[in-house]
């Protein structure tokens, strides 16, 4: 009862948003769809939600057709869209009865399901929607779209502007919403939170690059990342992309991830070479890969 | 040679009523420096920054941004400073050429200046094939490139970042860090604000603030030795949830 997709194809005029796109998801997955601003995530969520009809390919949710079952799907999914769902102007009391009355449901009936993220909310839920602080209506928001028992949780970029004590508690909310059977797929551009997943599809302008675990995507990284360090940032970039065995040279946080064409690179041509541009205090260290590095590597 | 400071706040306070959102937090900013402000959501970031752009008065405190008063200055740190948002940076209904001169002529460059800048800045960002286009038909990645660069249209001393690069691709992202780092090797110094742990580590100092105070302020490296953490967002989850 997870997500089939198969040859999904979705343009919009001479935009190509989605390009020949097949996943399974399987039931009772916490799926991440991991991708930048433009990459097709949401043309995506809203073929799967059936908002949106795709020129090619088909695609079921919880076993049913989005084009012949989309009554039915629409009872039985969870959608919380990128930006804010939420009527501003009700309460917070009020957005959740309202959301659980167009279900056929009421708070009561399904308040297990979101009893642990409401009581969080509950102190204000007198106050109205708008007013709420990131963090809050995010909670808000997810317990909308979980009140009436879902099958299925579409969630689009839950987590863009919101803070990392808020995001670390979201996710730790979804984990617990995927103990209660529930399929959910989320997407985010941001990568760290990829690790989170238990699968992954990396995708770019309408593609996929790659579907795995985290971990095995990480592990088929192809090279051995080195992590360099000296006095002089923006020198230490500099210096190496214009070293004639660069393969990679990408800034992360304090160091550069740096990769060689060579078979048999040696640190130490590349320490001379680094010390002969006048850079000083230089390490050069094998790191792991992360998913950034793999999503680059593969967007390359 | 002698080290200025671009950013002098001592005891910065505001005040909404009984509520402190800013209590008295002091600091500086080095010339050059990339300076990360982080906080959660609601932590005052915000009220700080207002204060520091002078589009908000102090209660109490001091402060000096780019060599002028908080207080009696604002005007003058408004020419001074460059400002770039996720959320408003660029008319996307005006070309890439429109915004270089609406904004040039906003900062009060000269005809000529203007001229001169455009064509350095659509060089510089590879835009010249693109120089006539709206800016709302052009990639994310090249608008936030693009408004940086329109941000240091009048070389400002400091300029303020406000979530620079949400949503844009890894690789994009990087370019654009290369951009501060160039930007910062020329003197010009970075105060930038993000939710994203990772973009701290590019820091060369940050200050988390929570409820209103700096909590702590250092390298990336030191916080996370001193947090005893294997990276920023250990360090922030740390402090904020206490």
């Amino acid at each position: 009862m997870g997500i089939h997709i198969e040859n999904i194809s979705k343009s919009y005029k001479d935009v190509n948003a989605l390009k020949n796109i097949s996943f399974d998801v399987k039931p009772n997955e916490l799926f991440g769809l991991i991708g930048p601003d433009g990459a097709g995530k949401t043309t995506l969520f809203r073929i799967l939600t059936t908002l949106l009809i795709a020129n090619e390919g088909k695609a079921s949710v919880a076993g049913m057709d989005v084009l012949l079952d989309y009554k039915e799907i629409r009872k039985h999914v969870g959608y919380m869209p990128g930006r804010f769902s939420l009527y501003q102007d009700l309460t917070v009391e009020e957005n959740l009865k309202f959301f659980a009355t167009i279900f056929g449901t009421t708070i009561e009936e399904n308040y297990d399901l979101i009893k642990e993220i409401y009581v969080q909310i509950e102190p204000f839920k007198d106050r109205r929607a708008g007013k709420l602080s990131g963090g809050m209506k995010q909670k808000l928001a997810l317990c909308c779209a979980l009140i009436h028992k879902p099958k299925v949780l579409f969630l689009d970029e839950p987590t863009t502007g919101v803070d990392p004590v808020s995001r670390k508690e979201f996710w730790e909310m979804l984990k617990r919403l995927q103990e209660k059977n529930i399929t959910i797929l989320v997407s985010t551009p941001y990568m760290d939170e990829a690790a989170l997943c238990d699968r992954i599809a990396l995708i770019q302008d309408g593609k996929i690059l790659q579907i795995d675990t985290p971990e095995a995507i990480v592990n088929q990284y192809p090279k051995t990342i080195y992590n360099v360090s000296a006095n002089n940032m923006y020198q230490v970039i500099k210096s190496l992309k214009a070293y004639s065995h660069q393969h990679s040279v990408y800034p992360f946080g304090e160091f550069v991830h740096y990769t060689d064409t060579r078979e048999d690179f040696n640190t130490l041509d590349l320490n001379h070479y680094l010390e002969a541009q006048n850079l000083t205090n230089i390490t050069i260290e094998k790191t792991q890969a992360t998913i950034e590095d793999s999503f680059m590597e593969l967007a390359k | 040679m002698k080290i200025t400071n671009v950013i002098e706040a001592n005891g910065l306070t505001k005040m909404f009523g009984d509520f402190t959102a800013v209590n008295a937090i002091t600091f500086e900013v080095k010339k050059g420096e990339i300076f990360g402000f982080l906080g959660a959501n609601g932590a005052g970031k915000t009220t700080a920054i207002k204060m520091l752009i002078g589009i908000s008065i102090p209660t109490s405190g001091a402060a000096k941004v780019a060599g002028y008063d908080v207080f009696t200055q604002a005007e003058d740190i408004k020419k001074n400073i460059g400002y770039m948002s996720q959320k408003f940076a660029l008319y996307d209904d005006l070309t890439v050429k429109e915004n270089i001169t609406f904004f040039g002529g906003i900062y009060g460059l000269s005809k000529s200046r203007i001229k001169e800048k455009t064509k350095e800045l659509l060089e510089d960002l590879g835009l010249e094939d693109v120089a006539s286009q709206l800016v709302g038909s052009l990639p994310l990645g090249w608008k936030q490139k693009l408004s940086f660069s329109v941000a240091l249209i009048h070389d400002p001393k400091i300029v303020f970042l406000d979530e620079p690069t949400g949503g844009v691709d890894p690789i994009t992202r990087r370019q654009f860090w290369e951009m501060i780092y160039r930007a910062s090797s020329q003197g010009t110094t970075i105060f930038v604000t993000t939710h994203y742990m990772d973009e701290a580590e590019y820091c060369d100092r940050v200050s988390i603030m929570v409820n209103g105070k700096i909590e702590a302020l250092d390298t990336p490296k030191k916080l996370k030795e001193q947090f005893h953490a294997d990276n920023m967002n250990d360090v922030f989850l740390k402090l904020a949830r206490g």
